[in-house]
């Protein structure tokens, strides 16, 4: 990765210079056309650079930014997988498809979007599926306010007031419930990894509205007692929620619908492989069973005489999550995906994920990283560090190995976390890699504690100073900035 | 097709390495009634006939020819350079920027994307983008309301519909009212009665295409404590007063128009701009710039503690993700274009939606204009505007967004042009529209 | 660690003056700073609002967490440490003293004795490290 200062864009600005040209329109001057509207005053100050600038500004940027097809990037929870080339290519293939445009002449992209939801049902088990949410944590909002309706064409909305989700939970999960109003109660988890049976069982009553599970969960662990949680969960009047992060451990071997969940949401960036583009965008469609299929968000794809069509009149639905149909771009690459790999592909992709990581949990340990729970794992695992050392450094230095680390500090409920999740597509020797790197880095923090706190070394930067951005936040470029920084350095030194 | 790389042998070691016969043996936490279900998908398809499957149902698609399609979506320039430079691998494979000291790059772009998203939109704070404008417009009344602690939003009925749908969404979980504004012709009046409000919500174009001036909305709101969210469309805002000129308060928005695919709806981002005393509202991620232990300038993601992965359930939003290779993309497209070549985008998109409404009026079509325009206008039609759009597409067009019956124009569809609309593809509208019998305004009216 | 006897201490780490002229000053340890790492934005309730003890009632962020801040007592926020909207880094610096958070009218001694003295608090502390 490059070390050399990138300049802002605004700082290689020059007057003057530009790249791109829009085709000329000629005609009268807006101002007169646009009489009678209130105008811009100020210019906005963008970039003017020409178009070589421009390539060799996000070229250098490029080298600044670590990525899955650079090295391994073992990020737990996160299923940071190959992102095949050919999808890229399939996504462009309807890149120019206005969302408005008549039905009739988008029956292509209707019927791949109709396959899809098709394929999302089989794998998940579930009824009905929806591929309009952005992002997970959008998928999860329309699927608790889903619930929350159903419970209100009950009767039971005033009395259900609770969701239940382990103390291991993604922070979404109670984000989420308490967006739609509920009261987050918290269940912890056993001495074996899988959520406390016996606490969850207590924490139930007639005013819990939902149940909120990872499965695997975020410790990797399998709740091998998910049927009788359900039916303790479904007694009680409650629904379960399946969060959908960590699938692809079980993609086509087991499926949520049979353990019981009621609804699910799945991130199509993690085991459907869509690109994560450095945060986003996400995708999370979210799949019910037929008692929840009224309330999907509107509109509906469906299928009658005349083709593919999008039905609007829904009803008891909650509504629009998001305008037009969802990431469409997305869409294509998961139903790429799915369709080159069929279902032994797909059951191959999560038998590999769950031999790789319980071969790297092994070599881990073998290096000193033991994991939290003695125990095989699923898709991931949470390890950590030899005694005495700091997860943080551990993860800096990994930087200077060249190599992306671990999920750090989560979950909450084990110290020191590493939460370690390879991924099917990496390599054994990848993974021997990874581990002996780990193994150098514990001999470096004995053999020279100094350079193990001072690393990283080789990165584009170095340990930067998130209290000083946090304490005061320069959140744009101004001329005034660069001073302010510089004045802020003299200050320190 | 298979990505993994393992080999038989490969598979062995790793057993070995583990410990277990064989893989099935790592699923036993899994109960063997549930495990290995009967499924049936497709066959699997390699490459090549992957490739040939999806051609044939592009092909299956119009995407191509005269484009007249709006409803907030229209086709704009996008270079080459804008795709080749935003897909680069490095970009598109990147996780979420957590190790900033290998994740300079993408920093880096999103510190230029919230430089240029506060230039354009006149506010000083942008976060690192939304999921899309419909829900960066309903964070921003959420923002309102925490803001004011107060639980009545209300919306000019030229907000896009959709986007109302969204905001009706998002505040039904909360409990929350929205009120909406009725338009006076295509624009929105002043509303009388915004006490209690927390926000009003003005679109700028609106819906129908109409310019509205924002800043007696801004006046009105903030006399009744309310504050003022402009939701614009950002390849306006070269030429149109920005909203912090305006005095708004928020600004939020879709910004496809700003370089980013139609892709059939998605995805494109969201925008969410605000002033100075709201940063600590502002929901999503943020990129700050600070300097590393040599000194040296380096940008983080900050302000995280108001963020889901912290707060849990006190968190101001359940957000996570941003659409942070969309926003990217719009950030390399104002670059390539600049100040000047984004001027020359709206200018000629002006140029092109006012000579087509004159064209239509021209040849005796029921243009509805009562003020200044932007991209788009209504055209009152003879018929019903789904059968005239369906029709209009077999006459080798695409066009007529309907207007929803809710404007109380009668059958009506709206009609985009942009920089791209060439005189030939007018001329073949105004055939197709004689042709499907869209009606002359003797006929409409 | 540095807990003064002139004062109470919850066990959720705030300390609360003694009452001068029925004010109670209230800010958190230096055991809870600490934990907290580099404070850097702090949240503080509205003047004039009615709280009750045990109420979440300000909000202290470092830069990986966020930290509910709880009314030691009941009474009624009379006045709010303004300076820390520039400078949280005083709450790191002197928790006891410039680092204070908010003044709090208290009717009488009405909760007082709920709170612990500081041998109690310094095992608590002692309990967490």
């Amino acid at each position: 990765m490059s070390g050399h200062d990138a300049p802002l864009l605004f700082e290689r600005s020059r007057a003057g210079r530009r790249a791109a040209r829009p085709p000329r329109v000629d005609g009268p001057p807006v101002e007169e056309l646009l009489a009678g509207a209130a105008l811009r005053e100020v210019a906005p100050k963008l970039p003017e650079v020409s178009e070589l600038d421009l390539v060799r500004h996000f070229t250098q940027l490029a080298h600044r930014q670590f990525s899955i097809d650079g090295n391994v990037y073992p990020l737990g929870s996160c299923t940071m997988k190959y992102n095949p080339k050919v999808h890229e290519d399939a996504a462009m293939l309807f890149a120019d498809l206005h969302p408005y445009q008549d039905p009739e002449s988008a029956q292509g992209i209707l019927s791949l979007l109709g396959g899809l939801q098709h394929d999302l049902e089989v794998l998940t088990g579930m009824d009905e599926v929806t591929l309009q949410p952005a992002a997970g944590a959008h998928g999860e909002l329309a699927g608790m306010l889903m619930i929350r309706a159903y419970h209100r064409a009950a009767g039971e909305d005033a009395q259900r007031r609770i969701v239940i989700v382990p103390d291991a939970a993604h922070g979404t999960n109670p984000a989420t419930a308490s967006m739609v109003g509920y009261d987050v109660v918290e269940v912890p988890t056993g001495p074996n990894g899988e959520m406390d049976v016996a606490a969850f069982e207590a924490a139930l009553s007639p005013e819990v509205a939902a149940v909120m599970l990872t499965n695997p969960s975020t410790l990797g662990i399998f709740e091998s007692q998910i049927r009788r949680i359900a039916d303790a969960a479904h007694a009680v009047g409650a629904q379960l929620y399946y969060d959908g992060a960590n699938l692809n451990a079980i993609v086509g071997k087991a499926r949520p619908g049979d353990m019981g969940f009621d609804v699910v949401h799945l991130n199509l960036h993690k085991t459907f492989t869509t690109p994560h583009g450095g945060g986003g965008p996400g995708t999370g469609p979210v799949g019910v069973k037929e008692h929840l299929a009224p309330y999907l968000p509107a509109p509906v794809l469906t299928h009658g005489d005349d083709g593919w069509r999008w039905d609007e009149d829904r009803p008891r639905s909650i509504g629009r999550m998001r305008s037009y149909y969802g990431n469409v771009g997305n869409l294509v690459r998961a139903y790429a995906y799915i369709r080159t790999l069929g279902l032994d592909g797909l059951r191959d992709v999560a038998e590999k994920a769950v031999l790789n990581a319980n071969y790297l949990r092994v070599r881990m340990a073998e290096q000193g990283y033991p994991s939290a729970y003695d125990r095989s794992c699923m898709h991931e695992f949470v390890a950590r560090p030899p005694e005495g050392l700091r997860t943080l450094d551990v993860a800096k230095a990994l930087l200077d190995e060249g190599m992306h680390p671990m999920t750090v500090y989560f979950p909450l409920v084990v110290k020191e976390a590493m939460m370690v999740e390879p991924t099917e597509t990496e390599s054994l020797e990848s993974l021997d890699a990874y581990a002996e790197a780990l193994g150098r880095i514990r001999e470096l923090a004995v053999a020279d504690p100094e350079a193990f706190a001072a690393a990283p070394r080789t990165t584009p930067v170095r340990r930067l100073d998130e209290v000083a951005a946090a304490r005061r936040p320069v959140l744009r470029w101004s001329p005034e900035t660069h001073e302010a920084i510089s004045g802020r350095e003299d200050e320190a030194g | 097709m298979a990505y993994t790389p393992h080999t038989d042998d490969d598979v062995r070691r790793a057993l070995t390495t583990i410990g277990v016969d064989d893989v099935q043996a790592l699923f036993a936490s899994v109960p063997a009634e549930l495990r290995d279900p009967s499924l049936s998908l497709a066959e699997p398809m390699d490459e090549v006939r992957l490739l040939d499957h999806l051609r044939d149902l592009a092909d299956a698609d119009a995407s191509r020819g005269p484009n007249f399609l709006g409803g907030g979506v229209r086709r704009h320039f996008i270079p080459a350079v804008t795709r080749h430079l935003t897909f680069q691998s490095e970009f598109v494979t990147a996780y979420t920027p957590y190790q900033a000291e290998v994740s300079q790059g993408m920093l880096q772009a999103t510190f230029e994307y919230q430089t240029i998203m506060s230039e354009l939109t006149g506010l000083p704070v942008s976060n690192a983008s939304m999921y899309d404008g419909a829900s960066a417009v309903a964070e921003a009344a959420l923002l309102a309301m925490r803001t004011t602690r107060r639980e009545r939003v209300v919306a000019s009925r030229g907000v896009h519909p959709e986007t109302r749908q969204v905001l009706a969404t998002y505040l039904d979980a909360l409990g929350a009212t929205l009120d909406v504004v009725d338009l006076g012709g295509l624009a929105t009046p002043v509303p009388a009665d915004l006490a209690d409000a927390a926000c009003l919500i003005v679109q700028n174009p609106n819906h129908l295409g109409r310019i509205e001036n924002l800043e007696p909305f801004a006046e009105a709101a903030h006399a009744a404590g309310a504050l003022l969210v402009a939701a614009v469309d950002p390849i306006s805002l070269p030429l149109l007063q920005a909203p912090g000129e305006a005095g708004a308060d928020v600004a939020a928005g879709d910004g496809q128009t700003l370089g980013v695919p139609a892709q059939y709806g998605g995805p494109h981002f969201g925008f969410l701009v605000v002033g100075e005393r709201l940063i600590r509202q502002l929901p999503g991620r943020l990129v700050g710039q600070t300097s590393d232990v040599d000194g040296r300038r380096g940008f983080v993601l900050t302000l995280q503690a108001r963020e889901q992965h912290i707060r849990r359930a006190k968190a101001k939003s359940n957000i996570c993700s941003n659409h942070q290779l969309t926003a990217l993309m719009a950030t390399v497209n104002v670059a390539a274009l600049g100040p000047q070549g984004l001027r020359e985008v709206a200018t000629g998109t002006v140029r092109n939606a006012y000579a087509l409404a004159d064209r239509l009026e021209r040849e005796g079509f029921d243009v509805v204009r009562d003020g200044p325009f932007f991209a788009e206008f209504p055209l009152r039609v003879a018929r019903d505007p789904n059968d005239l759009r369906r029709d209009l597409h077999r006459a080798g067009v695409r066009a007529g967004v309907p207007v929803p019956v809710e404007y109380g124009l009668g059958p009506a569809v709206l009609l985009a042009a942009t920089e791209l609309t060439r005189p030939d593809e007018v001329d073949a509208l105004v055939a197709a529209l004689h042709a499907v019998g869209a009606g002359r305004a003797e006929a409409v009216r | 660690m540095n807990i003064p006897e002139d004062r109470n201490y919850a066990a959720t780490h705030e300390w609360a003056s003694e009452p001068q002229d029925g004010i109670v000053t209230v800010g958190i340890s230096d055991f809870a700073q600490d934990q907290l790492g580099d404070v850097v934005f702090v949240e503080l309730p509205e003047v004039g609002a009615a709280v009750d003890a045990g109420d979440a009632v300000a909000v202290v962020e470092s830069v990986k967490t966020a930290s509910d801040i709880y009314a030691p007592l009941t009474g009624t926020v009379e006045e709010v440490n303004d300076d820390l909207e520039a400078a949280p880094e005083r709450i790191n610096e002197d928790p006891y003293g410039a680092g204070w958070l908010f003044r709090l009218r208290v009717e009488g001694d009405d909760g007082r004795d709920e709170l612990l003295d500081a041998d109690a608090y310094r095992s608590v502390c002692e309990e967490e490290a």
